[in-house]
């Protein structure tokens, strides 16, 4: 059998429910992935004659061209569907949207909504492969994976690398998705934020909890920042900018907190000089850039896995 | 600089609230500490050129730590200004003064922490610390840079007279001071709920005058114990003033919240009798209450569960005061007066002289964490030299305060400072006191 039939699962929800050895097999596939977007022939045949539907409620740059990347790389028909301009605004329900949909007969739905929980619901309610996007702050799983293998493509196995996780964790699904995934492989994950930003209970997810950078970056071997959205910003959730930068931003000083070899991780859009500073984002320690490269590998390894098991007739 | 050589006093009775100590002997400082105390000192330890002062069995005890005083700077220098303050402060014993951010600009921002660290060092003669606001511009919905200001020197944050009414705001700025280990102070009143000029009960209604109910405490107090219980906060609250409260303060502590409270010094020795014909200068917030609740502060404060006394020290002039009742401003000046108001509730038996020191020097330093506090081989020489017993007539034009609203206006108190010394420089001297 190959690696492809070995992944049991017809949909993509979480890591949640993913073994370590899923978890592997999607890594692996994606490594071969890289490959083939490196070569001029980026074409494969995996997907010839199947649908892919890109059904994204909430606006997105980066996953939703990656996703359609990726379904385009392998073969398939691809079609973008941004919800937010469209039905949504004349009173159709989530499950309306998904059965219309389901009548035209996708074989893959790649679904991102702003409520937790939505792209299970949606799930239930469809013939074909379901692909979480994003669901409110709940889970990202494809950012878990392409986080994991650029990790895995520098450092090497993820067991006992120190992860620290930093920033946002309370609105974060990137947060909850690498929590899940890096304790199933193994590693030492860290959250370090205000507690203002720190969901309750999370030391009881398996993360190690930290309020001031100095002591949750010490000794780590990736940085992984999250963005702070603006609206978080102002007095709410934390006073000011200005604040925010000076005690959770990611700057050189900091960042010699952690290991000499520490590389830094952010899943964007950044938001340079509040949560992390313009030259460490480009700097030599940042893998920024090549997490985007690996999102798209990452999309293609889910979609043939997914791919292997819809039905041929 | 000429106040700041050494001094041996000699013939002291030592009252040390931090041990609970009173003893006889002498007590010598040099170089902003005490270096030597106790009753066999010899005197020539002592380094060349000291002072020597026969201060004649009078009391010597930790200077006085006020956590709540009103100063009009910057803003309002009319009304009170830090170098004013810290006069009458230095006049009554008090060596450390916590100002509160209501000034204008209000003490929201970083910078204006900086601005007061400076015209305090340049101009006043006692330790004036800022408390900073705890949102921004007072308006109770988002906090202030709480890291910033701590480390730009405030020493808490507080919105001053109001109270942070939306929970919300509340809880998420008692999770925020956490992670910098930061003191939360409100002023435990329920702005909705008070809607009055004084205590609600039937002298009010007699005065005609609308009531303020006790409740429009014990709610905030309340909702606040349970959101401490939520965050793991550190919270004080300003001042108490009835018995409902102590016995919810009393419930807090047992269960081990981090919380602590203060009480004015004119809830513990005035009551809402004393309003009499509408006497404005006992327009106050919390507002007078009845003997009882006097009677339940004055207890708790006995039994520690009230930690400190403040003065709540706060100038208006004649403007602000010269009004109906029910128009003026609320407040007292109170620096000058706090140590002889308060002893009145040692003369009157109920508390003891160290009981009474702790509440107003030891738990406000603990609270602030610092060193001042206690009689003690190496701590900072903030000290006073008073005669507990020496009667006076307050004559308001005696006062330093800019302003002369005081609640004890030619009233017979019993406490005369004669030297007040802040990091071992003499601050204040009674006219040929020791000489």
């Amino acid at each position: 059998m190959s690696a492809l039939q070995l992944f049991p699962h017809r949909h993509l929800l979480g890591i949640e429910g993913l073994s370590p050895q899923d978890i592997t097999i999607l890594l692996d596939l994606a490594d071969e992935a890289v490959e083939v977007s490196r070569q001029v022939e980026k074409k494969k045949a995996t997907l010839r004659g199947r649908t892919q539907i890109n059904l994204f409620f909430e606006a997105s740059t980066r996953t939703q061209s990656s996703f359609e990347l990726a379904g385009k790389r392998l073969g398939a028909d691809v079609m973008n569907m941004a919800v937010a301009a469209s039905s949504i605004k004349k009173g159709e329900t989530l499950i309306d949207t998904a059965m219309t949909l389901n009548a035209m007969r996708p074989d893959l739905i790649v679904v991102r909504h702003h409520a937790a929980g939505a792209v299970q619901l949606l799930a239930r309610k469809v013939d074909c492969s379901v692909i979480n996007a994003g669901d409110g702050a709940h889970e990202h799983p494809t950012q878990a994976l392409l986080d994991a293998l650029t990790i895995r493509r520098n450092k090497g196995p993820l067991r006992g690398l120190v992860v620290a996780i930093c920033g946002d964790i309370l609105h974060s699904r990137v947060a909850r998705s690498n929590l899940i995934l890096l304790n199933a492989m193994g590693a030492e994950v860290r959250v370090v934020g205000p507690s203002t930003l720190l969901p309750s209970g999370i030391e009881r997810m398996g993360a190690k909890v930290f309020t001031s950078m100095r002591e949750g970056l010490r000794d780590a071997d990736i940085v992984m920042m999250l963005r702070l959205q603006r609206e978080r910003m102002n007095g709410s959730f934390v006073p000011s900018v200005k604040e925010y930068f000076h005690f959770y931003g990611l700057d050189a000083e900091k960042l010699r907190y952690a290991k000499p070899d520490a590389l830094v991780m952010h899943p964007g859009p950044m938001n340079r000089g509040v949560e992390i500073a313009s030259d460490i984002a480009d700097g030599a320690q940042s893998l920024i850039r090549e997490q985007v490269e690996m999102g798209v590998a990452v999309r293609m390894a889910v979609l043939e896995a997914l791919a292997a098991h819809l039905p041929n007739k | 600089m000429q106040n700041d050589h050494p001094i041996l006093f000699t013939h002291a009775t030592l009252v040390d609230p931090a041990s609970g100590t009173t003893s006889h002997g002498s007590i010598a400082v040099e170089k902003g500490v005490i270096v030597a105390m106790g009753a066999g000192l010899d005197p020539h330890v002592l380094p060349d050129g000291a002072e020597k002062i026969d201060v004649q069995g009078r009391v010597i005890a930790p200077g006085l730590i006020d956590l709540r005083a009103f100063v009009g700077e910057p803003g309002h220098e009319y009304r009170e200004t830090l170098a004013s303050a810290s006069k009458a402060a230095a006049a009554g014993g008090v060596t450390t003064v916590v100002t509160m951010p209501d000034t204008h600009p209000v003490v929201d921002d970083p910078a204006v922490v900086d601005f007061l660290i400076r015209r305090a060092r340049d101009t006043a003669s006692v330790r004036m610390l800022p408390a900073a606001a705890l949102t921004k511009g007072m308006l109770g919905q988002e906090m202030t840079e709480f890291g910033l200001l701590k480390e730009a020197g405030a020493v808490f944050m507080t919105d001053a007279r109001t109270a942070v009414a939306d929970p919300l705001v509340m809880r998420r700025a008692l999770t925020y001071a956490r992670d910098f280990d930061l003191l939360l102070v409100q002023h435990v009143e329920d702005q909705r709920l008070a809607g009055g000029v004084m205590n609600e009960g039937e002298l009010a209604s007699r005065l005609g005058l609308s009531g303020i109910a006790r409740e429009a405490e014990t709610l905030m107090l309340e909702r606040d114990m349970r959101l401490v219980r939520l965050t793991s906060g550190r919270y004080h609250a300003a001042m108490i003033s009835c018995a409902d409260s102590v016995e919810i303060m009393q419930r807090a502590r047992h269960d081990g919240l981090r919380v602590s409270c203060g009480v004015s010094i004119n809830s513990l020795t005035l009551n809402e009798n004393d309003i009499g014909p509408y006497r404005t200068f006992l327009k106050l917030s919390p507002p007078l209450r009845a003997e009882e609740d006097r009677q339940a502060v004055i207890a708790a404060l006995a039994e520690g569960l009230i930690d400190v006394i403040v003065s709540d020290h706060d100038p208006q002039d004649v403007e602000a005061k010269r009004q109906p009742f029910a128009d003026c401003a609320d407040g007292a000046v109170g620096l000058q007066t706090l140590l002889s108001a308060a002893m009145r509730l040692v003369h009157g038996g109920d508390l003891s002289l160290v009981t009474l020191l702790r509440a107003l020097s030891t738990r406000p330093a603990d609270l602030l964490g610092l060193p001042q506090g206690r009689l003690q081989v190496g701590a900072p020489a903030d000290l006073m030299v008073f005669d507990p017993d020496e009667p006076y007539v307050l004559e308001p034009d005696h006062l330093h305060s800019l302003c002369r609203n005081t609640a004890f206006d030619q009233a017979r108190l019993q406490g005369v400072v004669h030297m007040t010394l802040v990091g071992g420089r003499v601050v204040h001297r009674l006219q040929g006191a020791f000489a």
